[in-house]
């Protein structure tokens, strides 16, 4: 269980993990010491994985699409979903996997250079796994949002300059 | 034809805001950053939108009743008992075109020619220019940094006279941020229990408390609810200012009048803006007001990150414990409020608010509200720290 001051933290980092551990300690009313000794902590018990920078890809790399697959597999004895989820998240192409609830089992996306290559991956890969009971591809088209950050920009300030 | 014949001559009178004054001269500037805006940057949350749209599609554009929707009073009285007082929706609850008209509403019911009122200073442009044009006379009560620019008994009883009718008291309070916590709520209440004086208490920032301790209404201090107007609305906490939705809670007496005045020049509050008020207490009911303390949480690093900011630029800065305004003094440079507003702006592009437009006593004191991204706040104090280095 986290601490208010850690949870706090966290929701900087979240919106802008650029901001130095001395602005974070000024905004969350600790000291300096104490932020990065917090920011230490969550790093090594890996509650922060990462710093990524968040890229609009699609302004960079036109042809790159995204697929959204939903797969349905047979769980292991004793192993449940874990295992194939593992065969399926150690190819690179995987960005994402998630283990879902509803009418499928896992929830994995793909990245690839074009859409015959992401769905060729699909194909011969994905579902020729064991265990692997079917597949179904969707390509994204558009990210309006993500994370909650909306990709074109969003909306100008339009408040009166002085109220 | 002869305007000045034809015009109001009391209203003519009372200068032009202080804030639109400084409005004009910064909107003819370009790449300026503004500190000087007096609402939240966060939009409506969607879904108070959503249901005003919703309510415009199955046709619910007629007017209300005058005192608005039956469920949105009951909401409101709910929603006041967080602050630890009972209203009856059906008699004590209007909703209002904005916290703005129950200030109207509320001096117009209770003020004859020449009655007095006392209005802490500084406070809100608009309570010294309604109480004119109500008729009265407004008394200005200076405060202090050093208070916390709160108003005490030592204060207040001093300056009541016969005609002295009500006091404003607006707190969180714009322009400085200052807080008035149960105990100080207690100790007004136990002076003012034995006057005839009412209390018109402006709690439009109410939500927005960074202590630990949970504000109450100034209606819910002992032997207080009988002389009290709670004033209040979704603007700042709920991100709704252009919807214009506030509402007044009194004595079923003194909400009579209003109620009466309100029917006679408004009708009533907007109501597609109702069904978004309605919507915001409801999913703030059921989600423990999440949208509300996802904002507040935002605001309160900003408020420690522009503080910090403006003291390290030189400035003494009391710690602001409500609203989103922080409140600096500029008295070491020797300029006035106005003037260092002005320079500021030439020099660095950085828009604040002089501290006298919100009364004689804000001379001295610039406000720099912090409404407004991280990025925008950490530059502008960066700027403020260099236009303050010829002063050093």
């Amino acid at each position: 269980m986290l601490s208010e001051t850690e949870l706090n933290v966290l929701e900087i980092l979240a919106g802008d993990a650029r901001i130095p551990a001395k602005q974070i300690a000024v905004m969350a009313g600790i000291g300096e010491d104490e932020a990065k000794s917090i920011i230490k902590k969550l790093e090594d018990e890996r509650i922060i994985i990462k710093y990524p920078a968040m890229i609009n890809w699609d302004r960079v790399r036109e042809d790159t699409v995204q697929a959204l697959i939903e797969v349905r597999v047979t769980p292991q004895r004793d192993e449940g979903f874990d295992v194939i989820a593992e065969k399926i998240y150690s190819f690179e192409e995987v960005k994402s996997c998630y283990l879902m609830s509803g009418a499928y089992d896992l929830l994995v996306i793909v990245e690839g250079a074009n859409v015959k290559q992401t769905a060729l991956f699909v194909a011969e890969k994905l579902s020729t796994l064991e265990n692997v009971l079917s597949t179904a591809t969707h390509f994204v088209l558009k990210k309006y949002k993500q994370d909650g950050n909306i990709m074109d920009g969003g909306r100008e300030d339009d408040r009166l300059t002085v109220s | 034809m002869d305007y000045t014949k034809i015009l109001n001559k009391r209203i003519q009178a009372v200068p032009p805001s202080g804030i639109r004054r400084f409005f004009d001269i910064v909107s003819e500037m370009h790449d300026v950053i503004s500190l000087g805006v007096g609402e939240p940057d966060f939009t409506t949350p969607w879904r108070y939108s959503d249901a005003a749209i919703y309510s415009l599609r199955q046709g619910r554009t007629h007017y209300t009743s005058n005192r608005g929707l039956k469920e949105l009073c009951r909401l409101i009285s709910r929603y006041e008992e967080r602050f630890n007082v009972r209203y009856d929706p059906d008699s004590e609850i209007m909703v209002t075109i904005g916290a703005s008209e129950g200030i109207d509403l509320a001096l117009r019911a209770v003020l004859e020619p020449g009655d007095e009122v006392l209005v802490p200073d500084p406070s809100y442009v608009s309570y010294m220019p309604c109480v004119t044009f109500a008729g009265g006379r407004a008394i200005p009560v200076p405060t202090s940094a050093e208070n916390g620019f709160i108003v005490t008994p030592e204060m207040i009883l001093p300056r009541i006279t016969p005609r002295t009718k009500a006091l404003i008291l607006p707190y969180p309070n714009n322009p400085t941020g200052g807080i008035m916590r149960p105990e100080d709520m207690r100790r007004l209440a136990s002076a003012l229990k034995d006057t005839n004086i009412l209390v018109i208490a402006d709690e439009i920032y109410a939500e927005l408390n960074y202590t630990d301790e949970p504000l109450s209404a100034f209606a819910s201090a002992p032997g207080m609810k009988d002389r009290t107007v709670t004033l209040n609305g979704f603007s700042k906490a709920f991100a709704m200012t252009g919807w214009r939705m506030g509402y007044a809670c009194a004595p079923r007496e003194i909400l009579s009048v209003m109620l009466k005045l309100h029917q006679y020049t408004i009708m009533c509050a907007p109501t597609a803006g109702q069904y978004a008020a309605i919507e915001a207490l409801k999913s703030g009911f059921e989600n423990d007001f999440a949208d509300v303390k996802r904002m507040l949480r935002q605001y309160d690093r900003r408020r420690r990150l522009i503080v910090d900011g403006l003291r390290n630029a030189g400035l003494e800065t009391h710690e602001p414990l409500g609203a989103f305004y922080a409140f600096p003094c500029i008295k070491k440079t020797g300029l006035s409020s106005n003037d260092f507003c002005v320079k500021l702006l030439e020099q660095q592009r950085v828009a604040c608010v002089p501290g006298d437009a919100f009364g004689p006593s804000g001379e001295g004191y610039i406000r720099c509200s912090y409404a407004s991204s991280l990025e925008n706040i950490s530059e502008a104090v960066k700027r403020i720290g260099r236009f303050m280095e010829q002063y050093r």
